[in-house]
């Protein structure tokens, strides 16, 4: 995204190039630009701008892509990692 | 079939605030079904969009002068990119809406257009697969539409784009204040009291007024200055910023007069609560990535509480030694 970057190296996006079958879904959903077409193939041109959405993933027709999507807020997080502790209640997430 | 309006009401636009502000955000809903924006025949475009009162006041509104079909989903009062992410703006309640409609009675052409940021809920071929109706991602912003619609359906890049511009951070502002409003104030009292019992009513005035610049610096100024601060890490981003308010507060209240443990610890823990409220903020922004926020935790929590640690041991230290 123009004027901004997150951290590098993190992203847990994969492509399986032999999965797909080129029909373009994950350019038309990645709202940073992630991927281009290479006639029949996707493939990815930025890994860092992926922000883990998870559109691209859910939208492929071929299951070629996968991602860790989800809660990506601090409080989010730490509501996530109380929770696995079974020290708090589920239910308070920061996207609400 | 309700036909709406496409004007927006002062009681529109007041909503539209108290939501921003996180007054009532819940009772705050559209009921879900298709709307008329216009006239329009069985061949207009049906628009998707959320039952949060402001996604759906912001697309009718944009959509003023084109005849479309709106099917409004139930989001629960939440805007489309939460709810995607939560699965309620998803492929279920789509086929469920456009089946409990009639969709396919209504219009004679089998195309939706959704919101790009709906995306990650909706699984485009499943939605083709049980409905018959095929899923067009259209843009993301709702302002976008009438350009769109006009421009034969076709996605431009800048339409297709995330941006996080200043006036869509500032707008983000007032719900994160309203938010943290309790911990900020719990937190506070708390601070005020151990200042108090310590150094009399002065210090504990002093000690809430350096609290709540470094929770602004964290909250309002970290958020605001974002593109421009240094690094990429936003809690680096935010300390930064709370760095900057250590020396705002230096001056103000005459840290020349401070022993050195004090200084020390100001200028340590009013940058560690500034960079935790800003670090908070990756919540709001539109490009961070989970595992990126998860390593950034990973590295500062530990950090800031340690942080904390050495300026509490300083400040106590400085007054008992
Ligand atoms: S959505 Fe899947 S199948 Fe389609 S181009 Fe992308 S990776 Fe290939
Ligand atoms: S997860 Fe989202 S941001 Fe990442 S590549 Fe997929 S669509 Fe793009």
């Amino acid at each position: 995204m123009k004027g901004y970057r997150y951290l590098s190296g993190v992203t847990t996006l994969e492509l399986r190039p032999e999965d797909c079958v080129g029909c373009g879904r994950c350019l038309e959903v990645c709202p940073h630009r992630v991927f281009a077409l290479d006639g029949t193939k996707a493939r990815i041109i930025d890994l860092d701008a992926c922000m883990e959405c998870g559109a691209c993933a859910k939208n492929c027709p071929a299951a070629a892509i996968t991602v860790d999507s989800g809660v990506g807020c601090a409080s989010g997080l730490i509501n996530e990692w109380l929770q696995e502790r079974k020290l708090r209640r589920v239910g308070s997430g920061c996207c609400s | 079939m309700p036909r709406i309006t496409t004007e927006l009401s002062f009681a529109d636009r007041l909503g539209t605030c108290k939501a921003r502000w996180g007054i009532g955000r819940m009772e705050y809903m559209v009921p879900p079904g298709l709307y008329a924006v216009g006239t329009p025949t069985p061949d207009d475009p049906v628009v998707v969009t959320a039952n949060y009162k402001m996604s759906y006041d912001m697309v009718r509104s944009s959509l003023a002068g084109h005849n479309t079909w709106l099917l409004v989903l139930e989001t629960f009062g939440i805007n489309v990119w939460c709810a995607a992410g939560k699965g309620t703006f998803g492929t279920d309640e789509l086929e469920k809406r456009v089946d409990s409609v009639g969709l396919a009675t209504v219009v004679n052409h089998r195309c939706l257009l959704l919101p790009i940021l709906g995306a990650p809920g909706v699984a485009a071929h499943e939605v083709q697969k049980r409905t018959g109706f095929t899923v067009r991602y259209a843009t993301i912003r709702a302002m976008d539409l009438p350009s769109y619609l006009d421009n034969d359906m076709v996605t431009t890049p800048e339409m297709q784009e995330l941006t996080f511009t200043l006036r869509e951070r500032l707008v983000l502002i007032p719900v994160e204040l309203v938010l943290a409003l309790k911990s900020i104030g719990l937190i506070g009292g708390t601070i005020f009291l151990a200042a108090f019992l310590m150094g009399g009513e002065a210090a504990g005035t002093k000690a809430i007024i350096a609290w709540l610049g470094a929770v602004f610096a964290g909250i309002v100024v970290g958020p605001l200055l974002l593109p421009w601060l240094p690094g990429r890490s936003f809690a680096i981003k935010g300390g930064i910023a709370g760095l900057g308010w250590s020396f705002v507060w230096y001056l103000l209240a005459g840290g020349a007069a401070w022993s050195v443990p004090v200084s020390l610890a100001a200028f340590l823990a009013l940058p560690a609560v500034s960079a935790f409220y800003t670090l908070n903020f990756t919540g709001c922004s539109t490009y961070t990535s989970r595992s990126g926020v998860k390593k950034e935790m990973r590295l500062a929590l530990p950090a800031m509480g340690a942080v904390l640690v050495v300026s509490l041991v300083l400040v106590l230290a400085g007054r008992f030694l």
